[in-house]
Formats: C-alpha cells, structure tokens, sequence
C-alpha cells in the first residue's frame, strides 16, 4: 500500500485559483493539481474558486454470506458459482437479512461516532441493468442504520510531508445495500457476460458530507476509512479487489455564492485516482466555467490512462429510481442495553452497547499509544499503521532489543520498509522478520557491529538465506575490533603499505 | 368417495377402505372427465402416481404421515413446484421450471399429500374471473350442475352451452374448481386482495385467508408481498383447519412469518355462539350488493341472533376509500415486482437483439398481457419521486385507517364480522368480459381487499344457492392470528347453512359417453 496520500495535489490550498494554461483537452492531465495557485486571483483579476467535495464510499462487507442469501462470498470463484436462487432473483424467493452484515455496519458506525438508529428501514431503489436480476437494489434509503458521525484524518504538509494536519468530515449516514453482479462486455462481439458471483453481497455505503476540497483530502480521508474499516474487520476494504469502491461528487464555487453544480465521479478504485481524479475534476470545471460553460450535474468516469474524466453514457439522463419500502423485511430492530428485552436468545437480536463494548482500538487511538509509548514522531505512527503488519513488527522488535525505540524506528522505516517497497514486497512477505532484525539491533546495540557494519549484515539478512545476524558478522569479520594490540598491528601494517603517501 | 371431504377420506386410507394409489386414480380420471372446465394448467400425473405409491407403502407399513397422507392436493400454479413448469399463467414464465419448491408445497409434501397437479389462474393473479390467464378461462363447475341447469332450464348438452357458462371468480378459480368439482380434496390458492375467496364463493366451496405472517410466502411468486397470503381451499371448514395446522408456523426463509409457534388445532364439535358477539359493517351494505346476497346475509345475522349470539351492527368508516388505496398500493408492488422479468435469468426472452434494452422491452412486451403491463405502467406512475407523495404515501395512510378501522371494531368487543364474500353469484363469462379487468377487480374485490389492507385472516363460507341454483357465499373477518375463533365460528355456521353438494354428474356421464365413444371411433 502506499503512504497516506500519493500522487496529485501536495499542495492542496482552500482556495484553487485559475491556472495558467488551458487543459489541452486532457492530453496532459496528470500535470494538474500540482501547483495550483500560480495565477494570482489578484494579478489576474479573477474571484478565486473554491471547490467541493463530497464522497459515497462503498465498502464490502467482510462476511460468510451475503447480505440476504445464504450464499458464500469469495472475491475468486469461477464466475457464477456463487449463486443461490434469492441472487438470481428467481420469482417466489424473499430476502432473509444476514445478522453478521448487520453487525458490521453496527461496528463502523460507533467507530465513526454515529449515531445507531435502533430502527432502520430496507428501500427498493429501482433500474434496469443486466446485473441487477431483480430489476431494483435492497437499500436504506429512507431510515439507514447509521447517521452523522465524524472522521478525523490527517494530512502530510509542508515540504518534507513532515507537518501533520488533522481534518475532520462529517459522516451524513451509513445505510447496508446490496452489490450487484459484474457485467463484462465485448464489445468486439457486442456480446455481455453476467457474473452474479457479487450480487447480493453485503455493502455498506458510507456517505460523507461534502467537508473537503481536494483530491489529496478526499484520499486521505479515504485512506483512513479503509484502516478503521481493515481494524474492525468489518470491510477488508481492498481497494484493487473492488472491496472498496469510492464516488466523488465535485463542485466548485466562488467563496460567498452557493455551491455550484456537482458532478459525481464514479467508481474509482484506488486512492492515488481518486486523488487525480477530483483534481482533474476540480480543474476541469474551473476551466470550463472561466471559459463561459456550464457545468451539467452528470455522472463521469475517471479513464485511468488518459488521466481525466469522461461523461458515463448509459448513464445519461436523469434516473428516477422509484424508492419504495421492501415489503419483505419488517424494520431492522437494534437493542442496547436498556431496550434489551428480559429471556431474549442472543443470537436473536443485535446489542449495540456489547459491539461498543468489544470495539478494538482504531489507528488514531493506536498512533497516539505508538507516539506517547515510545517516543516516535507522528507521522511515523503513520506510517507504521498504513503499512499492514508493520506496527506488530516494530513493537516486536522493541520488545526484544535493548536499542531506543526512537532509534528503531530508523530501522523499521528506513531500512526495512525502504527495501519492501524497492522489491514491492508486503510485512508479511519480508525475508527479515522481527526476531532477525532484533538480534541485528541487539549487536549494533552492545557495540559489536559499527552502523555501517549493521547495514551490510541486513543486506545479507535480505537474501533470506536463513543465517542469524551472529552468523553473518562471524562469516564477514564485521565484529569492532577491541582489541588494543591488533588495532596497533593493523594501523602499523596500513603506515607501511602506503609509506609513498606519508 | 371422491366427494367426501378430506377428514372423512383420511379416515377411509387409515382404514384401508380405499388405497392411495386408487384414490390417485380416480382424482386423474376425473380431472380427464372435467378436461373442459380448464381448472388445471398442468396435471402431473406420474409423479402424482409416485407419491401415491410411497403413501401406499407408508400405509402398509402402518407409518403414515398423518391426515394428508395419500391426499391429493392442488397447487395454483403461482406457487414454486421443485421440477414442475410453474407459469402463473403468462408468457413470460412458459416452460419456467422452478429448482425448489414453496415452503407450502414442500409442507404439504412432507406431510405425504399427492400433489395432483397445478391449477389455472389470471395471469400473475391479476384478476377477479380467472379470464385472463393464456391457457384460457376456468369454468365454473355449477355451470355444469343439475342445480343450475334446472333453474335455468337448460338441459342441453355441454357442445351447445358455450353462451351459458359461469366464471369461477379468481384469481385462484382454477384450485376453487379443482376442489369443489371432486377432482382434489383440498388445493392452494392465494390471496391479495380475494383471490381466494372470491372463487371460493363462486365455486361453493371453503376459502380461507389466514392472518398475513402465519402462513410463509417463499416460493409464492408475489402479486403484492405486503398482502399476499397463501389461500386454503377446501370443501368444508374442517378441512380448512386440518390444512392450516400443516402450513401455518414461522419461516426462516420468510421474515414477515411471526416467531411464536402455531398450534394446528381441531374445531371442537359442539360449538356455542351464545356468548359471541357478531359484527354487521354497516358500509358494506352498498347499492352494487344483489338483493339475493343481501337475504342470505340478512338471515345468517338472524341464524346467529337466534342461537344466542349478539349481533350488532358496526362502521368500518373509511370502507370506501379501501379498494382505491388497494389499487394504488398493488400497481407500486407489481411494477417493482415485475422487474426482475427481464429475459436474463430465467422466462420469456424476445429476439430481439438490437440492444439490451430493446431486448427487455420487446421481452416484457411479448410476457406480459395488458393487465399486468397496465398495472406495471401506473405503478411506477404512483412511484414516480413527484407522485410518490400524493400516491404511495397517501395511499399507505390510508392503509392504516383501513387497519385501525378493524382494531377498533374489536377492540369494542366484536369477535368476528360477517359480511358477503361477493356482490352476487357467478356471471357467465360472456356477460364478464363487457366490462375490462380493472372494473371488475374493483367490484369483485370491494368485500374482500380490506383484509388484506389490514392483514386479518377472513373465511368464505358456502352458504346458500341463489334463485339460479349458483352458490352464495358469505365472509368472515376474524382478530389477527385468531384461525380458531374464525374457523369455530365459522364451522358452526356451516353446519346451519347446510349448503347442498353439487351434482355433476349429468356432466360426467356425458364425459364419460364422449370418452366411450372416441374409444368405439378409434377402434
């Protein structure tokens, strides 16, 4: 995974200003974003434009079964192998809620400081596609399980990165829906395969206000969502799998004047898109409407390759869903531990304050600890959280070694992480693990390998060819020498080698 | 044998009067014998056969399953049959094969019942005649009988009758003419706004709706999932208690099924209405009501007042808005419920190849008949986000007064309601189809939606026969979840009305002549 934010806009402003040059028609997209600014709003006359953004997040839940059928979920299974009648929407089959879904969005609604509704509503949300076999999605439309909460993220500033912003956005609600199949067209044959392996799998569709201004936010906050979300386990919010999917509904406007027409950027599934994609948005729009345009509240595609937006076109035209109540789920009742009722079975019912109670500890929780417990700077608690497994190995590490933990984390990031990410190898992956990287600290500790010496036995250590650190110092005679009459010698032997240069 | 009632044919496998196997037979030949009336789409004939033939080795080895072991039964065929086509009687569903059966059927099925086969409707169960389904009309069995052909003074032969004869009722006229012509002792209807009932009363026979959520829906292709119910056809209340107490009981498969577990009971034999107290819903006395229908329902409140009982007369204010409000309310459900018809998964699929979406629209065109594309259409009209309001949700308002008229009835004290089933006795089907579809689900359903509307379980009971010798039936409205009150209430009635059997068999001797005769022709 990358860091926290990568690729478009490091220097994301409140305000975007006019930029210099024109989109030439999104030949050079991947440029934008990155200076925004360099036109004063002064110099050249113009009000500066400040944009929007808002984001509807989709994230699978991590669960045995789908949402409403009793069939398995599995990101690879041969298509259409996961397919009960209820997702084949064979006529007479009726949906039976899966407790497990429920719970889930239960969990990331009290991590997102939600407000749990002890009552939800199931809405039918009505359109016509070849991967939807009921002709409508289940949905909370009206009545969602979860409403206003609030993430916290944090941004990298500044030049180095090194300056840490916290921002906040403000969550409207989080309703459970249904996925939908996958339609894979060719179109060489004008042919449409239907895999119906992802319909009906559970999604929880978080909705954030619109609260920032940029592709670099919108990423962040993104970013921190999939940890919270991969801490819960209620999503294993895998972007590049589709666990994960994000919509950015982008407007800009002049500071003062109301919010301008939005578009929605749909279905981008990586954050370093997501933030190309808004900035690219962003830009566009105020591009257009500098150019005496008008902004259509349509539905876009982010083309990867080309680095820009594209207009959807079977989405064209205003849908009118048809909303109506499913009338096949009675309201989705949730107890605490007041409205419990007295000889309920457990497995009956869903109590909000025993998921509360079981709630494990979140990353901004755990950053703190990692700051406050060992001394580390912020934005290294960073990145240890954002690399999967890191965190578990550094606390390891300093378990085991004697060395500061301010020191270790030098090593942790520096040195091990940098040659994750040269080889693009995961925590897990990594040929030196905790215990190898402790005893090689341990040795640099106590004086017995000099720095240098340490870096030349984790190259060795990267060949993962199962020698212990000890060994490997032996094997190379990297040990400092102590010894008093051997240094003599040695010095002696260097001074009567090279008597022409003295 | 074939006339006897359910109970009464249980009692002669147990004793081993007449074999499964036999009983199979003679419910087959008389379905071949009743081959005009058009009350089966498909008749499963071998592995009914089958079935019978396991019942028989159950019965041998002592180890029956209980009191419809052996029974044939029929389903209509909107219910979901594991390996049997189910149609609902349109285009769209033709040659549809379903992999799992309904939660009713596989009940019925475990109880050892023979399922005989499947019975003919309107399409989806969009109707009041069972007229509009694409295997053609159901025809009323009475239309046969020497009742009504005394009455009406035609003795002639079945070739020349094709003015005279009478629409069942629907939508599930089909199993109300299975039932009540002897060719099954009991079959399943359903019922959203009277399906069930309607051609209960037409038929003569029992029509029972039970409270919505005591029955499981799953496997019962939806008409309007918040009213739908399975209906009971039978040919007393008996019977109708006896097939409940098979099929009532929580669903995991259906969530709307409740969770405290059901009791199957038996009526008690001496019943006394003395303390009960009967509700006369003044607003179903309307104008459209024949003045016949409004005798008998005069006289059954006398019945009651003479053994005792206090009949009084009670408002349903908001009655007339009812059928309005269902109407809404069933367009919104069928245009969401008819989406998934799309010629992908299973069904009809057009030609056309032009475009996915011309391919659906020419599917759904080609599937369904003008009454269901009419009810898609205003439908998603009433679900449009600018009607939504002024439509749906007015509508559902309404619902709940409909509802809260019923709990405030008997929260008064009222322990069950007695009103007529329909306006009239049957029609003949040339008079039925002046009027179209829609006018006539409004008249035939005004009586019977209302239970619907507020979920509450409702009987037809046979009752008497009109000045043409065709069966009046009378309704009765009972508490949620109260079968036992209703159907206790309601067998005591029966047993007053001494409604007459219907005879056939003029008709099935002619069959039976007809059949002689191709035989003597072919051989």
């Amino acid at each position: 995974m990358a860091a926290p934010v990568s690729g478009g806009g490091r220097l994301c402003r409140l305000a975007w200003r006019r930029r210099a040059g024109a989109l030439h028609s999104g030949a050079q997209p991947a440029a934008l974003g990155r200076e925004p600014g360099k036109v004063a709003a002064a110099q050249s006359g113009v009000a500066p434009w400040r944009a929007v953004v808002g984001l509807e997040v989709h994230a699978q839940i991590s669960s045995n079964s789908k949402i409403f059928s009793g069939s398995q979920v599995q990101f690879t299974a041969p298509p259409n192998s996961l397919v009960s009648f209820f997702d084949a929407s064979l006529p007479g089959t009726l949906p039976v809620l899966n407790r497990r879904c429920v719970e889930a969005a239960v969990m990331t609604g009290l991590a997102l400081s939600c407000s749990i509704n002890k009552k939800s509503l199931f809405d039918r949300k009505h359109y016509f596609y070849a991967d939807l076999p009921a002709g409508y999605q289940i949905t909370q439309q009206r009545l969602p399980i979860a409403v206003n909460g609030n993430l916290s993220y944090t941004l990298c500033v500044g030049a180095k990165q090194s300056q840490m912003v916290t921002k906040n956005v403000r969550i409207k609600q989080i309703q459970l829906e249904q996925d939908s199949g996958k339609s894979l067209h060719n179109d060489a044959r004008s042919q449409t395969f239907i895999d119906l392996n992802r319909a009906g799998v559970g999604l929880m569709e978080v909705v954030m206000e619109p609260d920032m201004c940029c592709g670099e936010e919108a990423a962040a906050a993104v970013r921190e969502l999939q940890l919270i979300l991969q801490t819960l386990g209620s999503s294993q919010a895998i972007m590049a799998e589709g666990q994960l999917r994000v919509d950015a509904n982008v407007s800009v406007h002049h500071p003062g004047e109301s919010y301008g027409v939005r578009t929605e950027v749909k279905n981008i599934n990586s954050l370093r898109f997501l933030a190309r994609a808004v900035d690219y948005e962003i830009q566009r729009q105020i591009e257009e409407l500098e150019n005496g345009g008008t902004i259509l509240n349509e539905t876009r595609a982010f083309d990867y390759k080309l680095g820009c937006t594209i207009p959807m076109r079977d989405k064209e035209g205003k849908q009118d869903y048809r909303f109506m109540p499913e009338p096949n789920l009675p309201p989705l009742i949730l107890y605490d531990a007041k409205s419990l009722p007295a000889n309920i079975d457990d497995q009956q019912v869903v109590n909000i304050d025993w998921i509360q109670e079981r709630l494990p500890d979140l990353p901004s929780v755990k950053r703190v600890r990692l700051v406050e417990q060992y001394g580390i700077l912020p934005e290294h608690s960073f990145t240890l959280l954002n690399e999967d497994g890191l965190m578990e190995l550094f606390e390891d590490v300093v378990r085991e070694t004697q060395m500061n933990p301010k020191k270790v984390i030098g090593w942790v990031i520096s040195e091990l992480l940098g040659h994750l990410k040269q080889y693009d190898l995961t925590v897990k992956e990594s040929p030196v693990n905790s215990l190898s990287l402790a005893d090689l600290l341990n040795l640099l500790e106590r004086g017995v390998i000099s720095s240098s010496a340490a870096k030349q036995v984790l190259e060795e250590l990267w060949k993962g060819e199962g020698k212990t650190p000890l060994q490997i110092v032996k094997e190379k005679r990297l040990e400092l020498i102590q010894n008093q009459r051997e240094l003599d010698q040695i010095c002696q032997a260097v001074m009567e080698g090279h008597q022409e240069e003295l | 044998m074939l006339r006897a009632a359910l109970r009464e044919v249980s009692t002669a496998l147990k004793e081993g009067q007449v074999s499964p196997t036999e009983l199979c037979q003679r419910c087959l030949s008389l379905i071949k014998a009743t081959k005009c009336l058009n009350a089966y789409i498909t008749v499963t004939e071998d592995t009914a056969l089958r079935q019978a033939e396991e019942s028989e080795k159950r019965y041998r080895r002592g180890q029956s399953l209980g009191d419809l072991d052996g029974i044939p039964v029929a389903v209509k065929d909107n219910f979901s049959t594991t390996g049997i086509e189910t149609t609902c009687a349109s285009n769209m569903l033709k040659g549809y094969i379903p992999p799992y059966n309904a939660t009713v059927v596989q009940k019925l099925l475990d109880q050892g019942a023979v399922l005989i086969g499947k019975t003919n409707l309107d399409e989806f169960a969009m109707g009041s005649g069972s007229t509009d389904g694409i295997f053609g009309p159901v025809r009323n069995p009475w239309s046969y009988s020497k009742q009504y052909r005394e009455k009406c003074g035609q003795n002639s032969h079945l070739e020349n009758e094709d003015s005279s004869w009478l629409i069942t009722g629907g939508s599930s006229g089909g199993s109300a003419a299975a039932v009540s012509s002897f060719t099954c002792f009991a079959a399943l209807g359903s019922d959203t706004g009277g399906s069930t009932r309607n051609p209960a009363a037409h038929c003569g026979v029992v029509g029972l709706k039970p409270t919505y959520g005591l029955v499981s829906r799953h496997g019962l292709i939806p008409l309007v999932n918040s009213m739908d119910v399975p209906g009971i056809l039978t040919r007393c209340v008996d019977d109708a208690a006896t097939v409940l107490g098979v099929l009532a009981g929580h669903d995991p498969k259906d969530s709307t099924t409740v969770q405290d577990p059901f009791n199957p009971f038996k009526l008690p034999s001496v019943i006394d209405v003395g303390k009960l107290c009967i509700g006369i819903p003044k607003e179903y006395h309307i104008p459209g009501l024949s003045s016949e229908t409004l005798k008998v329902w005069s006289k059954a409140a006398d019945l009651f007042e003479n053994a005792g009982a206090r009949v009084i007369e009670v408002s349903l204010p908001h009655t007339c808005y009812s059928i309005v409000c269902y109407h809404v309310l069933c367009a919104a459900e069928v245009a969401s419920n008819m989406a998934r018809f799309d010629g992908l998964e299973y069904g009809h699929r057009s030609n056309m190849d032009k475009s996915t979406e011309s391919m659906y629209a020419a599917t759904r065109r080609e599937g369904f008949n003008d009454v269901v594309r009419g009810r898609i259409l205003s439908g998603n009209y009433f679900l449009l986000k600018q009607n939504y309001e002024k439509y749906f949700i007015k509508a559902q308002k309404v619902r709940r007064l409909i509802a809260n008229d019923f709990v405030n009835v008997f929260s008064s004290g009222v322990d069950v309601l007695l009103t007529p089933t329909t306006l009239r006795d049957a029609v003949p089907y040339v008079e039925f189809i002046k009027e179209d579809n829609r006018t006539r689900s409004a008249q035939d359903d005004i009586f019977t939606q209302a239970a619907n509307m507020s979920g509450l379980p409702a009987a037809s009971i046979p009752t008497a026969l009109s000045e043409k010798g065709l069966p009046i039936g009378l309704q009765f409205v009972g508490r949620a979840f109260q079968e036992l009150q209703l159907l206790t209430v309601a067998k005591w009635f029966e047993k007053q009305a001494k409604f007459p059997i219907l005879q056939l068999q003029e008709m099935l001797d002619h069959a039976d002549a007809l059949s002689h005769q191709k035989i003597s022709l072919s051989s």
